[in-house]
C-alpha cells in the first residue's frame, strides 16, 4: 500500500510511504508556514520518486489535534489531493503518530501505558493516553482513551512524551526521560498507520478535524441600556 | 491549453462564502456559492474561525457541485485561480491551500488573484467580454468599501479612496444590533428605513470637513476616504437616550437617517473620485451593491455628471468563485505567468496587485 501522508498539526510535514516504508519525507521546523510548505513538498516528493497520483493507493492525513489555522491546511490539501486524485483520504490521530514513534523508548524505559502531549497554545496541551501491546519483538501502542486539552497539570499522571512535553517539564505530573521533544509527522503518521492495519484494524476514510475546542465566537451582549 | 477561449476554475474564501466558479473565456459556466452566513447570525457579524471551518467542510462538495453543473471534468480545466487576499486570514488559508493541492495534483498554472480587483472581474463576463474604458468601481460590503481606478484590469488597478475603518456593511450589522434588527444589517436596515424620515436626525458625514476633503489642487488627507464608526457611535447615543427617556425607539426614522448618512457619504465621495480621475462608467460591486438606497442616490448623482452605472446581477454582486475565474481567464488570454505554487495568502493584498508574479 502506497500512501501519501500529511500532517500539519504541529510543524507541516510529507511523507510517501509503502507498507509503513517511509521513501521520502519532507518535515519543517516551524509550526506557521504550512500553507506555504505543503504543496511545493507534495510536488517535490511525487517529482523526487517519480511517482504520479495513479500510482498512489490513498492519502493519509493527520486530522490533529492542534492550532486550527495550520490544522486545515494539511486537512483541506489532503482531501483536494484525494479529491483530484479520486483517491480514498484516510485520517488518523496526529498524536497516535508520536506514539507510534516512542513505542522503543516506552518500553526500554519499562512503562506500558503513557500519555502523549503536544503544544495547544493558550498555556495548554493536546494530549492522549497509549498503552503498549503487542509481543516484544513487534511492539505498538495502542490508543487507551479519547484525546483531550488540558493544563499541563491536568495531564494523567503517567510519562508524558511528545513535544508538549519539553515544553513543560517542571508542570506536566510525570516528564518521560527521552522523546519529550518529538512532534507528529507524516512519517511516523504512515507507520502507525501501517501498524494499525497490520494488527487488523481499519483505516477511517473520516477526516474531521480534532479541534478539541470550540471557535472563539462569543455571542455579543445585548446592547447596553442606559437605565435611569 | 486554449488562451483565446480559456477554462478557467475559480476559487474563493476570503470571507463567509466558499466560491468556485468556472468560465470559458467570457462566458460564465457556473458560479457554486456555499455560505456559511446561517451560523453566523446569533453573533451578528462574520466570525473568522466559523467561516474557516465551514470553508474547509464546504471546500470539496462546493468544487464537486460546479463541475458537475458545468458539466467539465478537473482534467479539461486550462488554470485554476484562487483569492489570495485581501481577506480573513484563516478563511483565505483554506482556498489557498486547497487551490494549491489541486493545481499540484492537476498540473494545472494557477493564479493567486486579488479579491478586490475580481469583483471588478465580473464586468468582463457576459456580451463582448469587454470592460468599458474609463472605468471606476466602487466595491460595499461587509468587508470592504473601495473606490477603484481600473485603467487596466490586468495590469493598473488604483485604489482612490476606501473606509479607514467600519466597512459599510459592518455598519449596518452594527447599527442594525443597536435598533433590534436582523443580521445581516444591510437589507433590514434598508427594509426599515422605507417608512422613516431620512432628515429625522442629523448624523454626521465622516471625513467631509474641509480639513479632510482639501481641494482639487490641494486634495486634503481623506479626500475620497470614509469613516463610519463615528456615524456607529452617534447612532448608538441616540438609541441611548430614546431608552433613558422610556421612549420608544424611532427605528425607522434612526434606520432612515443612517442610511442617508452612510450613502450620502458614498456617493458624495464616488462622484468626486469619478470626476476627477475622468471616469466615466461606475462599475459596482459587494453585496451592500444591493441595497436600493445606495443604488438610487449613487445613479442620481452619477447621472448628473454623465458617468454610467453598471450594476451586475446580486449573486456576481456578493462574493463568489465566478468573479476570480474571470479574472483568472483574462490574466491567462493576456499572456500574464502564472503565481504558480509559491505565494501566500495576504490578508492585506493591496489592489495594485491584481494577480501574485511568480516568485522569482
Ligand atoms: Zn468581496
Amino acid at each position: 500500500m502506497l500512501v501519501l501522508s500529511l500532517d500539519s498539526s504541529s510543524t507541516a510535514s510529507v511523507a510517501l510511504a509503502r507498507d509503513g516504508e517511509v521513501l521520502e519525507r519532507f518535515d519543517t521546523t516551524d509550526t506557521r508556514s504550512h500553507a506555504e510548505a505543503l504543496a511545493p513538498a507534495v510536488q517535490d516528493l511525487m517529482a523526487r520518486t517519480g511517482l504520479t497520483g495513479e500510482d498512489l493507493d490513498g492519502i493519509l492525513v493527520g486530522i490533529g489535534p492542534g492550532p486550527f489555522t495550520g490544522l486545515r491546511a494539511g486537512l483541506v490539501s489532503a482531501r483536494a489531493l484525494g479529491f483530484a486524485w479520486n483517491l480514498p483520504v484516510y485520517g488518523l490521530c496526529s498524536l497516535d503518530a508520536v506514539a507510534h514513534h516512542v513505542v522503543p523508548l516506552a518500553l526500554e524505559a519499562g512503562e506500558p501505558e503513557f500519555v502523549v502531549a503536544t503544544d495547544a497554545r493558550r498555556k495548554e496541551l493536546y494530549f492522549r493516553r497509549y498503552r503498549l501491546t503487542g509481543s516484544h519483538d513487534r511492539p505498538e501502542a495502542v490508543p487507551a482513551g479519547e484525546p483531550g486539552v488540558a493544563a499541563p497539570e491536568d495531564l494523567p499522571g503517567m510519562p508524558c512524551y511528545g513535544s508538549g512535553a519539553g515544553l513543560y517539564p517542571d508542570r506536566v505530573p510525570r516528564l518521560a526521560a527521552q522523546g519529550t521533544d518529538v512532534a507528529p509527522s507524516a512519517a511516523d503518521l504512515a507507520r502507525a498507520a501501517w501498524a494499525l492495519t497490520s494488527r487488523g484494524g481499519a483505516l477511517s476514510t473520516d477526516t474531521t478535524p480534532l479541534y478539541l475546542r470550540e471557535s472563539d465566537a462569543r455571542v455579543p451582549g445585548a446592547p447596553k441600556r442606559a437605565t435611569s | 491549453m486554449n488562451t483565446t477561449e480559456p477554462l478557467v476554475l475559480g476559487i474563493e474564501s476570503s470571507c463567509d462564502e466558499t466560491g468556485a466558479g468556472i468560465v470559458r473565456g467570457t462566458e460564465l459556466l457556473t458560479n457554486t456559492v456555499s455560505s456559511s452566513m446561517e451560523q453566523h447570525v446569533r453573533f451578528g457579524g462574520v466570525i473568522p474561525e466559523i467561516a474557516s471551518r465551514a470553508h474547509l467542510e464546504a471546500f470539496v462538495p462546493t468544487v464537486r457541485a460546479a463541475l458537475a453543473e458545468a458539466e467539465v471534468s478537473l482534467a479539461e480545466v486550462d488554470a485554476i485561480a484562487v483569492t489570495s487576499g485581501p481577506g480573513l486570514a484563516g478563511a483565505l488559508m483554506v482556498g489557498v491551500a486547497a487551490a494549491k493541492a489541486l493545481a499540484v495534483a492537476t498540473g494545472k498554472p494557477l493564479y493567486a488573484i486579488n479579491h478586490l480587483v475580481a469583483h471588478v472581474g465580473v464586468g468582463l463576463l457576459g456580451d463582448g467580454g469587454e470592460l468599458p474604458e474609463h472605468l471606476g468601481a466602487l466595491l460595499v460590503s461587509g468587508g470592504h468599501t473601495e473606490i477603484l481606478a481600473v485603467e487596466s484590469i490586468t495590469s493598473d488597478v488604483r485604489l482612490l479612496g476606501s473606509t479607514i475603518d467600519d466597512a459599510a456593511g459592518e455598519a449596518y450589522d452594527k447599527v442594525a444590533r443597536l435598533l433590534g434588527l436582523a443580521y445581516p444589517g444591510g437589507p433590514a436596515i434598508d427594509a426599515a428605513a422605507v417608512d422613516g424620515d431620512p432628515r429625522a436626525f442629523a448624523f454626521p458625514r465622516g471625513l467631509t470637513a474641509g480639513k479632510y476633503m482639501g481641494s482639487v489642487e490641494k486634495p486634503g488627507p481623506h479626500r475620497y476616504d470614509m469613516s463610519f464608526s463615528g456615524l456607529k457611535t452617534a447612532v448608538a447615543r441616540v438609541v441611548e437616550t430614546f431608552q433613558a427617556a422610556r421612549q420608544p425607539v424611532p427605528v425607522a426614522d434612526v434606520a432612515a437617517s443612517f442610511q442617508e448618512s452612510v450613502v450620502d457619504v458614498i456617493s458624495r465621495k464616488t462622484v468626486l473620485a469619478c470626476t476627477e480621475h475622468g471616469i466615466t462608467t461606475l462599475l459596482m460591486g459587494g453585496g451592500v451593491a444591493a441595497n436600493s438606497r445606495l443604488r438610487e442616490l449613487v445613479t442620481e448623482r452619477c447621472s448628473r455628471h454623465g458617468i454610467t452605472v453598471v450594476v451586475p446581477p446580486l449573486s456576481l454582486c456578493t462574493d463568489n468563485g465566478a468573479m476570480v475565474a474571470a479574472l483568472g481567464a483574462r490574466l491567462v488570454s493576456r499572456g500574464v505567468a502564472p503565481t504558480g505554487i509559491g505565494f501566500t495568502a495576504d490578508p492585506g493584498l493591496p489592489v495594485t496587485t491584481v494577480a501574485v508574479p511568480a516568485a522569482s
